[in-house]
C-alpha cells in the first residue's frame, strides 16, 4: 500500500521534473510527460484499488475515461486560451510573442468573422425547416406502409456518406454549373443561369441544402422512435372520439412528440454549429466569404495564413458564444416543455 | 395486429376515394423522398463509367444512354485489366483506406472500452470527486459533446508537434476517441441502466467480485448495446476531415483528406473522382445497409424515455 502511493508520488515527482527541465533547458521534446502521465495514471488506478479496496474498484470504472478526457480536454483548453493571447504566427521567424489583448480588438472590428457568426444564426434556423421535412418522413415511415424497411434503409443513408464525399457528388458534380444534372433541371424549370455557388444568397442556400440532405435522417430515426414509442390507444381514443387526421396530429401526437422533438433539435443544433467540411470543400467560403461557417474560417486562417494565434482567439470567443447559447438552449427548452405540457 | 386492421376498415368505410388518394399520397412521398436520396450516390457510381463527352451531355442511363467503361476505376488502378499491374494511385488510395481503418477502428475500441467502464460506473455507483457528484461527472463527459472542433484543433496542432504526435496515426485515434467518448457513455448509459441490477446483486452473493461480475454478467447481456456504439463511433470516425485535415500531411492522411484534396488539385476529372468517391462511401454503405438495426438502437438510446 504505502510503495504503491510512494511509486505514485515518485511518478508524479518525476513528472514536474521532466516539466522543470524542460521549462529550464528547454530544448527536448514533451513526449516524455505524455509517459509520465499515462504511468500516473496506472499508478493512481493501482493505489485507488489497493489503498481503498472495494471503493477503489469502484473508481477503477470511472478512471480511465475521466483521466483521458481531462487531459484531452482542460489542458488544451487552457493552452488555447494562451495561444489566444499571443501574435503567433506559423509562418514568421519571430516566434510567438505575447500580446494581450490585441487579437480581441482585432477580432471586433473584423467583418469577416461577424459575417461568419452571422451565417451561424441562418444555418442554425435552417435546422427547423429541417426538422419540419424530418417530421414528414418520419410520420411516412410511421404510417401503414410496405417495404418500410427498405425505405428506412434508403432514408438513412445520406447519414452514412462521408460529407466530403457528398460535397464532391452533390455540391460539385449535381450542382455543376454546365452540366450537372441539378443545374439542367432548374434550366427546365425557368432558372435561366443556375449558377448555385455564385451569388451569396443562393450559395448559403444550397450549403444548407447540402447540409440537410447529410442530416435530415437524424432527426427522423429519433422522431421515427419518438413515434413508435406513442400508445395506440391515444391515437385510437382520438379517432373514436371523431377527430380528424388534422385534428389529430395537432392536437395528440405533436404535443406527445415534443419532448423528442426538443432533443432531436437540440442535437442537431449542436451537430450544426460544428459545421465545417462541407464548406470547405464545396465554396471554401466562397463567394468573398458569403458562405463561411466559423469552423471553416478559422480553418482557412491557419491553412492559408498560419495565424495560430488570432485564429486561437476567434476560436475561444466561438466557444464562449457556444457555450452561453447551449446553456440558454437547454434552460429554454426545459422550460418550454414544462409550458406546453 | 388487430388494431391494424381495424384502422383500415375504419378509414375505408369513412371514404374509399380519400383512402386511395391517401395511399397514393404516401407511396409518391416516399418513392420522391428515396428518389432523393439516392439519385446523388447513383450519379457518382455511374459517372465514373463515363468518358468525358458523356458527362458533358449529361447522359444518366447505362448501355441505353452511354457505354459504360472502365476510365474512372482505371485511373485509380482498380478496374479489372490494370488491377494486377503496379499502380501509385492504388497504392495510395490503399494506403489512405488502411489509415481510415486502422484509425476508426482504434478510436471506437478505445472509447467503447473506456467508455462502457465509465457508463457503467456511473449509473451503478455513487461518486464523490471533491464537489463532483455523479450528475456532475455525466454533465462533464456529455458536454464533451458541444465542444466544437475548432476549438481544440489549433492548440492540439501546436501540442502535438512539440509531442512529436503531429501526422501520426495515434494522434489521430487519441483525437477521435475524444470525439466518440461522449456518445458512446450516452448510449452506453441507456444501455446499462436497462439491466436490472439484481443480477449483479446475485453474482455477488455468489463470490464474484465487482469486475468479476461486470465482465461476466453484464457485459454479454450489454453487447447489443456495444455494438450499437461501436457501429456510431465507427462512421463518425469514418466520416471525419476537419481534424485529418488540420494534423495529417503525409503519413497518417485519411480517405476524406485524400477525396478532398483531389477535387481542388486537378480541374474537372469527373470520372476518376467519381470512382474515388465511390469508393471512399462503399464500406459505411455496405455497413449501413447490413447494420442499420444496430444504427437506429444507437441513434435512439435515450432519446426515448
Amino acid at each position: 500500500m504505502a510503495a504503491a502511493t510512494l511509486g505514485l508520488l515518485a511518478v508524479i515527482a518525476l513528472q514536474i521534473l521532466y516539466k522543470s527541465e524542460v521549462d529550464t533547458i528547454g530544448f527536448e521534446t514533451w513526449r516524455p510527460v505524455v509517459y509520465a502521465y499515462v504511468l500516473w495514471g496506472v499508478a493512481l488506478g493501482i493505489g485507488q484499488v489497493l489503498t481503498r479496496g472495494e471503493d477503489g474498484q469502484r473508481a477503477l470504472f470511472l478512471l480511465p475515461a475521466l483521466l483521458f478526457t481531462i487531459a484531452m480536454v482542460i489542458f488544451p483548453t487552457l493552452f488555447g486560451f494562451y495561444i489566444a493571447l499571443t501574435d503567433w504566427n506559423l509562418s514568421s521567424f519571430s516566434g510567438r510573442q505575447f500580446n494581450g489583448l490585441d487579437n480581441f480588438w482585432q477580432m471586433l472590428n473584423d467583418a469577416y468573422y461577424r459575417n461568419a457568426l452571422f451565417n451561424m444564426v441562418l444555418y442554425v434556423l435552417a435546422v427547423f425547416v429541417e426538422y419540419v421535412i424530418a417530421f414528414g418522413l418520419a410520420l411516412l415511415l410511421n404510417a401503414q406502409i410496405r417495404a418500410r424497411k427498405f425505405f428506412r434503409v434508403v432514408f438513412l443513408m445520406p447519414l452514412m456518406l462521408s460529407p466530403v464525399a457528398v460535397s464532391w457528388m452533390i455540391g460539385k458534380s449535381l450542382m455543376e454549373y454546365r452540366f450537372g444534372p441539378a443545374a439542367t433541371l432548374a434550366r427546365h424549370l425557368g432558372w435561366e443561369n443556375p449558377a448555385f455557388f455564385s451569388n451569396p444568397i443562393t450559395a448559403r442556400i444550397s450549403i444548407m441544402v447540402l447540409d440537410a440532405w447529410t442530416f435530415i435522417p437524424f432527426m427522423m430515426i429519433m422522431l421515427l422512435a419518438g413515434l413508435q414509442a406513442m400508445s395506440r390507444e391515444v391515437l385510437e381514443a382520438a379517432r373514436v372520439d371523431g377527430a380528424t387526421a388534422w385534428q389529430t396530429f395537432w392536437q395528440v401526437t405533436f404535443p406527445l412528440m415534443l419532448p423528442v422533438s426538443v432533443t432531436a433539435v437540440i442535437l442537431r443544433i449542436i451537430f450544426k454549429l460544428k459545421l465545417a467540411d462541407i464548406i470547405i470543400t464545396v465554396t471554401s467560403g466562397g463567394p468573398g466569404g458569403a458562405t463561411d461557417s466559423v469552423s471553416s474560417f478559422i480553418y482557412r486562417e491557419y491553412r492559408d495564413r498560419s495565424n495560430v494565434g488570432y485564429g486561437t482567439m476567434l476560436a475561444m470567443a466561438y466557444l464562449i458564444i457556444i457555450i452561453v447559447f447551449v446553456t440558454w438552449l437547454l434552460k429554454f427548452a426545459s422550460r418550454f416543455v414544462r409550458n406546453v405540457n | 395486429m388487430s388494431v391494424q386492421t381495424t384502422d383500415f376498415a375504419a378509414s375505408e368505410i369513412r371514404s374509399p376515394a380519400s383512402f386511395v388518394a391517401n395511399r397514393v399520397f404516401i407511396y409518391g412521398a416516399l418513392i420522391f423522398w428515396a428518389f432523393i436520396c439516392l439519385f446523388p450516390i447513383y450519379w457518382t457510381i455511374t459517372t465514373s463509367f463515363k468518358t468525358a463527352v458523356d458527362v458533358t451531355q449529361g447522359h444518366l442511363i447505362p448501355f441505353v444512354d452511354f457505354q459504360p467503361d472502365w476510365k474512372g476505376w482505371r485511373s485509380l488502378g482498380l478496374s479489372p485489366d490494370s488491377i494486377f499491374r503496379t499502380s501509385t494511385v492504388r497504392d495510395e488510395f490503399i494506403k489512405r483506406f488502411m489509415n481510415s481503418v486502422i484509425t476508426s477502428v482504434g478510436a471506437s475500441t478505445l472509447a467503447i472500452v473506456i467508455g462502457s467502464l465509465a457508463a457503467y460506473g456511473l449509473t451503478r455507483y455513487r461518486y464523490k470527486f471533491a464537489w463532483f457528484r455523479n450528475e456532475d461527472i455525466s454533465f462533464f463527459f456529455l458536454s464533451q459533446l458541444i465542444l466544437p472542433p475548432v476549438v481544440l484543433a489549433l492548440p492540439f496542432l501546436v501540442l502535438y508537434r512539440e509531442v512529436g504526435l503531429l501526422d501520426t496515426r495515434v494522434g489521430l485515434i487519441l483525437l477521435y476517441t475524444l470525439m466518440v467518448l461522449p456518445i458512446v457513455i450516452w448510449i452506453m448509459r441507456d444501455q446499462f441502466n436497462s439491466i436490472p441490477v439484481e443480477l449483479e446483486e446475485a453474482a455477488l452473493v455468489d463470490g464474484l467480485s465487482i469486475w468479476g461480475a461486470f465482465l461476466r454478467i453484464v457485459m454479454p447481456i450489454a453487447l447489443p448495446g456495444m455494438v450499437a456504439a461501436f457501429i456510431l463511433a465507427m462512421v463518425l470516425c469514418w466520416n471525419e476531415y476537419f481534424f485529418a485535415a488540420l494534423l495529417t500531411s503525409t503519413d497518417a492522411k485519411t480517405i476524406p483528406v485524400m477525396v478532398a484534396s483531389q477535387t481542388g488539385s486537378q480541374g474537372i476529372n469527373w470520372w476518376s473522382m467519381a470512382a474515388l468517391a465511390t469508393a471512399a462511401i462503399t464500406p459505411l454503405a455496405v455497413i449501413g445497409i447490413a447494420l442499420e438495426r444496430y444504427l437506429i438502437m444507437g441513434m435512439t438510446a435515450g432519446a426515448v424515455k
